[in-house]
């Protein structure tokens, strides 16, 4: 029986892993429909009716047609509340306001600079595009004084919003994935104790193995 | 007189109701958190917040950050915003920061006030949600380096405006505004019918964008112009621009 709600694009790519964890967390089913980025399956016009952006992922659920992963996984969590992890988003308006405090954090913040080295270190190469070595020293520099930051914030609370595991913590798994296992630069995070201790914790959670499976399977 | 209550996340000032000696309310108080916005009016976060505050009717009180001085990255801000940014957000014993997700606070909490900035409804919330992140992720960072670049710089000598850096943004720009033009011609603002958070989220950056060169890439395509002409007289902006004028 075909299910409700579809996710497209690869499972390799950040922002569709993002929303693929949102779901896995969430205990919803969900369908994964494949768009070849090499091929330019993103630009088409059929694509474009449900990501003007030509951008992945897509979703769609009972006819509501979303883009942009931090969206999705929002409304997720806001739709299926009682289902799998019922605190992902927050029991209550102060927690909900954390989590979107530390969400926004990841995406002005963490994103910016961290998706540039996703890119550079980890994809560029395997699509055999030169590295800019100035651009990654650049994005170094700045993901470097954000994970400062994350380091004073993490030996306060045990997850960033707070005491549990949220929404901003899941935010960061693709990017940090990427750059803890491929791009050679994953002392970032080690070297420092409580980003560290956050990242393993995160990391190991069962969602999340079974997106970094889908990932290494080519899904 | 004034009563100050402390709970584990608030700070009540309590007065008496002028009604209650009237009114049968069980409670003879009017419960009152105090709400502090630390920033500049000039800074685009923080006027998204202030617009917010100014739409929803919620007083507040104004703290200056003196970011020339470079206040926004002294000890004392840090504990409001540890990236060293303005806005610095309180309620009471709440701290936050990050414009957005103050402003979707306030537009929660004060659902019940002044303008409706969020919607229930599911499938309309959602949508609003994609808006509001296309917002975030495409509009603010292209608006960013342009403002930087042709109206920051030469305002503050700051060197020599980079003209790849405008070309290559004036490019993303103009595709984005044709996703918009598209999404205006069949929506009347951009997250549903009504004006949101979505909307009012791009005011602080359209206001820069519309006093330089860019403004052509808005008059040219009339559903974003009439967006545009519709949003920025909104009263609740104009107080914001006349904190702007007041400096």
């Amino acid at each position: 029986m075909a299910t409700p709600v579809k996710v497209y694009g690869p499972a390799m790519s950040t922002a569709v892993s993002r929303v693929l964890a949102c779901l896995l967390e969430k205990n919803v089913d969900f369908q994964l429909v494949p768009v070849n980025l090499s091929k330019g399956e993103q630009k088409k016009p059929d694509f474009r009716k449900i990501q003007p952006f030509s951008q992945v992922p897509a979703f769609e659920d009972e006819g509501i047609c979303l883009f942009e992963s931090r969206a999705i996984c929002r409304y997720i969590c806001e739709k299926y509340t009682d289902k799998g992890n019922k605190g992902l988003y927050g029991t209550n308006p102060v927690a909900r306001a954390s989590i979107d405090q530390w969400l926004e954090a990841e995406g002005q913040s963490f994103n910016p600079p961290s998706s540039v080295l996703v890119f550079q270190l980890a994809f560029a190469p395997r699509m055999k595009i030169k590295q800019d070595q100035v651009v990654i020293k650049q994005n170094e520099e700045k993901l470097s004084k954000v994970l400062g930051i994350y380091e004073k914030r993490l030996g306060e609370t045990r997850f960033l919003a707070g005491d549990e595991f949220s929404l901003a913590d899941l935010s960061h798994l693709p990017n940090t994935q990427y750059l803890v296992t491929t791009s050679g630069r994953g002392e970032l995070f080690t070297s420092r104790k409580n980003v560290g201790r956050w990242w393993n914790e995160i990391s190991s959670r069962d969602s999340w193995k079974k997106v970094v499976d889908m990932q290494n399977k080519g899904a | 007189m004034i009563i100050r209550v402390v709970t584990s996340n608030k700070v009540y000032n309590l007065r008496p109701s002028p009604s209650f000696v009237e009114s049968e309310s069980k409670s003879p108080f009017t419960i009152m958190a105090a709400i502090k916005v630390h920033g500049s009016p000039f800074s685009t976060a923080t006027a998204r917040v202030l617009a917010t505050l100014y739409e929803k009717e919620v007083e507040f009180e104004f703290v200056p950050v003196d970011m020339r001085a470079g206040d926004h990255k002294n000890e004392s801000f840090l504990s409001f915003n540890p990236f060293g940014q303005v806005p610095g957000f309180e309620h009471g014993d709440l701290k936050l920061f990050e414009s957005r997700a103050i402003t979707k606070y306030v537009a929660n909490e004060y659902a019940e006030k002044g303008t409706e900035l969020v919607f229930g409804d599911s499938k309309k919330k959602a949508i609003i949600g994609v808006w509001m992140e296309v917002e975030a992720h495409q509009f603010d960072p292209v608006a960013t380096k342009l403002t930087w670049e042709l109206a920051a710089k030469p305002a503050f000598s700051m060197g020599a405006t980079d003209k790849a850096v405008v070309e290559e943004n004036e490019a993303k720009l103009a595709k984005l505004l044709d996703v918009y033009e598209c999404r205006l011609a069949e929506s009347k603002y951009l997250g549903c019918e009504s004006f949101t958070l979505v909307d009012l989220h791009h005011l602080p950056g359209i206001h820069y964008l519309m006093g330089t060169e860019i403004k052509k890439l808005f008059d040219s395509r009339p559903h974003v112009s009439a967006w545009i002409a519709d949003i920025t007289s909104r009263p609740a902006w104009s107080k914001v621009l006349a904190m702007q004028k007041q400096k």
